[in-house]
């Protein structure tokens, strides 16, 4: 059985994802936060973290976006074999959305045209897409607007297999310990480990979209998700980077398999307002 | 140590800063970030003159989301420093007393905040909703093309800030990091 979509409904739900995204955080961000303002030993640090949290709820309350910097359009296409697209091409649709998204929810147009010649775009297109095709008829969506104060401070380490689980903690340590104040601390980080220089890349991406309150499936990945944390939490970096126990709220990671040859390790640094709306179609 | 300050600075009290202590900034300053700063030293560097005075003025690096009807500003809290870097020790020779930013400087940077008497501040990232509440009014004077890379002139009331850097040199991202490694 095939399923018919019209694309103008993918538009309009990006549209809405965009806004929301951006003026509201998942429960599971808020609730770390809130836990983190009170687990925080330092007292300016446990001042920011208070003001993170008045902040989530200014944002709310006046429709204003968390943050200035309301990111390039990261957006997750996990689209159902047996869905067909009709009205239109389905990344035009999903452009369209953010365009509108952005212009008329008062978000900041962010996007450069040409990376070197860099002139505004106006609308914050082009959305970076990934599409995946999974069994089904359904489209799930994932609009994760992402800062780029974080993102610069993302890290590919192409390692050896004789480097192994101690060269891939030590990557993360340095990533986390490199980014600092200016990734916005407290961070989610997302790791990618394995698979190609490119497929490490996007897993780290997409593992930022993983609730904060959720482990790994697989038991060791697990273990290390909770060792990394704490181990983040004890470089000293703190909200802000002015010093804290607070540096990180989560470390979460995503495993695929690799080539006999290599150890491919990606971090991909989100800052505290770690943004993702999520719908199924 | 809380302390309440005017602006533009004056030089006495940009030397009187310490690392560590939260300010609350009323009074007028700019914005500018990347483009608006590359384009100021490209001014500089072709003998032009900028579009305000730096003489001690503060620069907040910001670029902000569009304002709703009925208020000055959107989200407006701060962007990186470091990407301003190249540029700042200049700005600080002409007289620039304060910037405003999040994350960490140059050598450069620091020791231009330390020949100049001036002092870098920081604001908490990721807190642009809280911080725009601070911002009374809002004004593009320079570079409109840029949109939100624009100079803009704001007014501001009790805008908190933390000194980072201040004209000794004291570097608080070094200083309080200490305290909590383990």
């Amino acid at each position: 059985m095939m399923r018919t979509v019209h694309v103008d409904v993918i538009t309009e739900n990006i549209k809405e994802m965009c806004v929301e995204a951006n003026h509201f955080l998942s429960t599971d961000m808020k609730c770390a936060l809130d836990k983190a303002a009170c687990a925080e030993e330092s007292p300016l640090g446990k001042q920011i973290l208070g003001q993170l949290q008045e902040n989530l709820e200014i944002a709310g309350s006046d429709m204003i976006p968390i943050c200035q910097d309301t990111g390039m359009a990261v957006i997750f296409m996990e689209i159902g074999q047996d869905v067909h697209f009709e009205g239109g091409l389905l990344e035009d649709a999903i452009n369209e959305g953010v365009r509108r998204g952005y212009v008329e929810g008062y978000l900041r147009k962010s996007v450069v045209s040409d990376p070197l010649i860099r002139e505004n775009t106006k609308d914050n297109t082009p959305a970076i897409i990934h599409y995946e095709m999974v069994p089904g008829e359904n489209v799930k969506i994932t609009v994760a607007p992402k800062g780029f104060g974080s993102e610069n401070m993302s890290r590919v380490f192409m390692l050896k297999p004789s480097d192994g689980i101690e060269g891939v903690k030590n990557a993360v340590l340095t990533a986390v310990r490199d980014a600092g104040p200016n990734a916005c601390p407290p961070m989610v980080v997302g790791v990618g480990i394995g698979g190609t220089f490119e497929k490490c890349a996007l897993m780290a991406k997409k593992a930022l979209t993983r609730p904060v309150n959720e482990n790994s499936a697989i038991p060791y990945i697990k273990e290390m998700e909770q060792e990394l944390l704490e181990k983040v939490n004890c470089l000293g970096i703190g909200p802000g980077g002015l010093g804290g126990t607070t540096t990180a709220l989560a470390v979460n990671i995503n495993t695929y398999p690799t080539h006999i040859a290599g150890l491919p390790v990606a971090i991909n640094i989100c800052c505290h307002v770690n943004r993702h709306a999520v719908r199924t179609i | 140590m809380d302390r309440y300050i005017k602006a533009p600075l004056n030089k006495e009290e940009a030397i009187s800063l310490r690392a560590g202590d939260y300010v609350y900034i009323t009074g007028t300053i700019y914005t500018a970030r990347d483009a608006a700063h590359k384009r100021m030293y490209e001014t500089l560097e072709r003998g032009g003159s900028l579009p305000m005075d730096m003489e001690n003025n503060i620069i907040y690096y910001m670029g902000p989301s569009p304002a709703r009807e009925g208020r000055p500003i959107g989200s407006a809290g701060p962007t990186t420093s470091s990407r301003m870097d190249k540029y700042a020790p200049s700005l600080l020779d002409l007289g620039l007393k304060g910037m405003i930013g999040k994350g960490k400087r140059t050598e450069s940077v620091k020791e231009a905040i330390v020949r100049n008497g001036a002092v870098y501040f920081a604001a908490v990232g990721g807190a642009g909703a809280l911080l725009s509440r601070s911002i009374k009014s809002s004004e593009v004077i320079a570079y409109d093309d840029l949109g939100t890379e624009a100079i803009r002139k704001l007014e501001v009331e009790n805008f908190p800030v933390i000194v980072v850097i201040d004209s000794l040199g004291n570097n608080l991202y070094e200083t309080a990091i200490k305290d909590y490694c383990r």
